[in-house]
């Protein structure tokens, strides 16, 4: 599984952009938007979500189940 | 008198003189001032005695600092850091933030480049317009790059420009060494409250060190960051301004612990500002019905802490991308589109020509309410009311009541006029104003005044004005604000003296809700 946003809940603050380790967050089209490939879910780097943790609106970064759950290398 | 003033140019680069920049500019206003010989100004005291003369010199000159400059001079504020680091019971980032007084506006996010574009084209039209900010949505320095690439930029082409961040602090402490590398001598914090205690019904959750913390940790990491960093601006001689919010039942009493601390760490300036909630506003006091203070409570509390420190009343909780003289917005003249299309040509020496007009005609006038001062009796010393004033700027009576969107207050005593706050008026006459169900509104938000000075007033809402117990006043129409109210109130002390009327106690009056508060 990877994170995803909920476009319609963002207000496209850009706060978790540079939170994220791996660069998987990006802006489009007026919201954020997360590459679901580039996502580890934060493992191996914090012990929680930064773009979660970062986010003023909740259940606006959320997990997305059309991904495997990621597995550390 | 200034007749030697420099050009200004403007797009068109034409040299000015200073009268016609002062009518360009009322122009601008929908006001004019010729006719008065262009002399458009007003003052009070040079500084205050409890001032250190090098914290004067960089204040007076800064709209939101100083009291008297705020006629005179003007500030920006661009929105280039959307995000946020902690979240504030009174501030909805789902909407827009905290900064924004009109909901429904949304603030203009802009990227740097953009940011200071727009920068130099405002103030090579405006010649007043000296201090530019960065304040919410957002705060500042959750998003230091953006901050700082917009200083940068705007540093380069205008080094006149005074730069100003408002901050929560929490990030403060780590950018406080690079602030000052940027030459930025303004920083306001936002300090609610020193005791975590406290601080946890305010504060639900802080950001930091790549972890959410909530209750009385994040309080108490916030409290600590925005001490030390208030410490660290001290150390660095950069003025540091805390702003705090009063929210009662939370922490008003408390705010006279905040105001001992801030003012032990060298902060110059304390600026006590109303919770403002209302359950649209979609905050979590909004819909908890957390109330926001009435006048009374508000002024009660920023005179328990006058005697600690300089107390700023004149905060009109502006919007984060508001461009003009404080409490007048002009962004509408300065949108991206209209920017990009501008031969944009900054004219530092003509700027500063006009800035040296300004100062000295302000100077000139303090003597006008000096004289008027002179001979108040003593014997009704301890008589005091509220006066509401229309005016657009530059120390005068000059606005009609009608037109009014907000009214300056001034308190009269036998010691003087003393400016005590602004009450904003716009949002309840949104229909148009002269409309009879607006107008009960208006008085309740300046109920506790004798008087209202005014440039102009249509017979009917001066017949309400008087059934309120409000006095309408246009005999000092486009005269000096100050002076005017010393005469007012030597009249209103004949009167009481002749037993023609009865001096009391005034009701409490509203604060408007509808707007946020400031980060
Ligand atoms: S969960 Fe972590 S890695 Fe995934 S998008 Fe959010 S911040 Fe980036
Ligand atoms: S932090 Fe939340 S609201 Fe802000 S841009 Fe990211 S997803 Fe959108
Ligand atoms: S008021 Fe300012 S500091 Fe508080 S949450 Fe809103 S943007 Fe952040």
């Amino acid at each position: 599984m990877a994170f995803k946003i909920v476009t319609s809940q963002c207000t496209a603050c850009s706060a978790c952009e540079p939170e994220c380790p791996n660069n998987a967050i990006r802006e489009k089209d007026g919201t954020f938007v997360i590459k679901p490939e580039k996502c580890t879910e934060c493992i191996g780097y914090f012990d929680d979500p930064q773009c979660v943790a970062v986010c003023p609106v909740d259940d606006t970064c959320v997990i997305d189940n059309s991904y495997p759950r990621y597995v550390a290398a | 008198m200034n007749s030697h003033a420099g050009g200004v140019s403007t797009g068109a680069d034409r040299p000015k003189s200073m009268e016609e920049v002062m009518q360009q500019v009322a122009e601008h206003k929908g006001c004019g001032t010729s006719g008065e010989g262009g002399k458009a100004s007003c003052g009070s005291s040079g500084g205050p005695e409890d001032m250190d003369p090098a914290i004067w010199e960089k204040v007076k000159n800064h709209p939101c600092y100083s009291e008297e400059a705020h006629h005179h001079f003007a500030r920006m504020h661009v929105a280039v850091a959307p995000a946020c680091n902690i979240q504030c019971n009174y501030c909805n980032r789902k909407y827009d933030c905290a900064n924004e007084s009109r909901p429904g506006v949304v603030s203009e996010k802009l990227t740097p480049e953009q940011a200071a574009k727009k920068v130099l084209a405002v103030a090579s039209t405006i010649p007043q317009m000296t201090v530019l900010g960065i304040a919410g949505p957002g705060d500042p320095l959750a998003n230091p790059e953006k901050t700082f690439r917009t200083f940068e930029l705007v540093a380069q082409t205008a080094p006149d420009i005074k730069l100003c961040v408002s901050t929560n602090g929490l990030a403060l402490p780590e950018h406080v060494e690079r602030l000052s590398q940027y030459n930025i001598d303004h920083v306001t914090i936002t300090i609610n409250m020193v005791d975590p205690e406290v601080g946890q019904h305010i504060y639900p959750w802080i950001f930091w060190k790549n972890k959410r913390w909530k209750g009385i940790d994040a309080a108490r990491i916030l409290h600590e960051h925005q001490m030390r960093g208030l410490e660290m601006l001290t150390e660095r001689g950069i003025l540091c301004k805390v702003n705090s919010v009063m929210i009662p039942g939370i922490n008003d009493q408390h705010l006279v612990e905040v105001n001992k601390a801030v003012k032990s760490r060298g902060a110059f300036l304390h600026n006590i500002m109303p919770l403002i909630s209302a359950p649209e506003h979609g905050t979590v006091f909004g819909l908890n019905g957390q109330r926001g203070p009435t006048a009374q409570e508000l002024k009660a509390l920023q005179d328990s802490c006058e005697g600690e420190m300089n107390m700023m009343r004149h905060c009109r909780q502006c919007r984060a991308d508001a461009v003009g003289l404080l409490g007048e917005d002009r962004s509408a003249e300065f949108t991206t589109e209209k920017i990009e299309s501008m031969d944009v040509h900054y004219d530092l020496e003509g700027r500063k020509a006009y800035q040296a007009a300004v100062e000295q005609e302000r100077q000139a006038t303090v003597a006008a309410k000096q004289a008027e001062l002179a001979d108040l009796e003593a014997e009704f010393s301890d008589v005091k009311v509220l006066i509401a004033v229309a005016t657009k700027g530059h120390g005068r009576i000059n606005e009609h009541f009608g037109h009014a969107q907000e009214f300056q207050i001034y308190e009269l005593s036998t010691e003087g006029s003393k400016f005590v706050g602004h009450r904003r008026v716009d949002l309840y006459c949104q229909g148009g104003f002269g409309e009879e169900d607006t107008l009960p509104t208006v008085i309740r938000a300046i109920n506790d005044c004798v008087a209202v000075f005014v440039a102009k007033i249509g017979g009917c809402p001066k017949d309400s004005l008087k059934a309120a117990g409000i006095d309408p006043v246009d005999k000092y129409a486009h005269e000096f604000i100050e002076q005017s109210a010393v005469k007012y109130f030597k009249e209103y002390l004949a009167k009481v003296k002749s037993g023609e009327i009865v001096h009391a106690a005034r009701g409490d009056a509203d604060i408007r809700q509808g707007a946020y508060i400031a980060a």
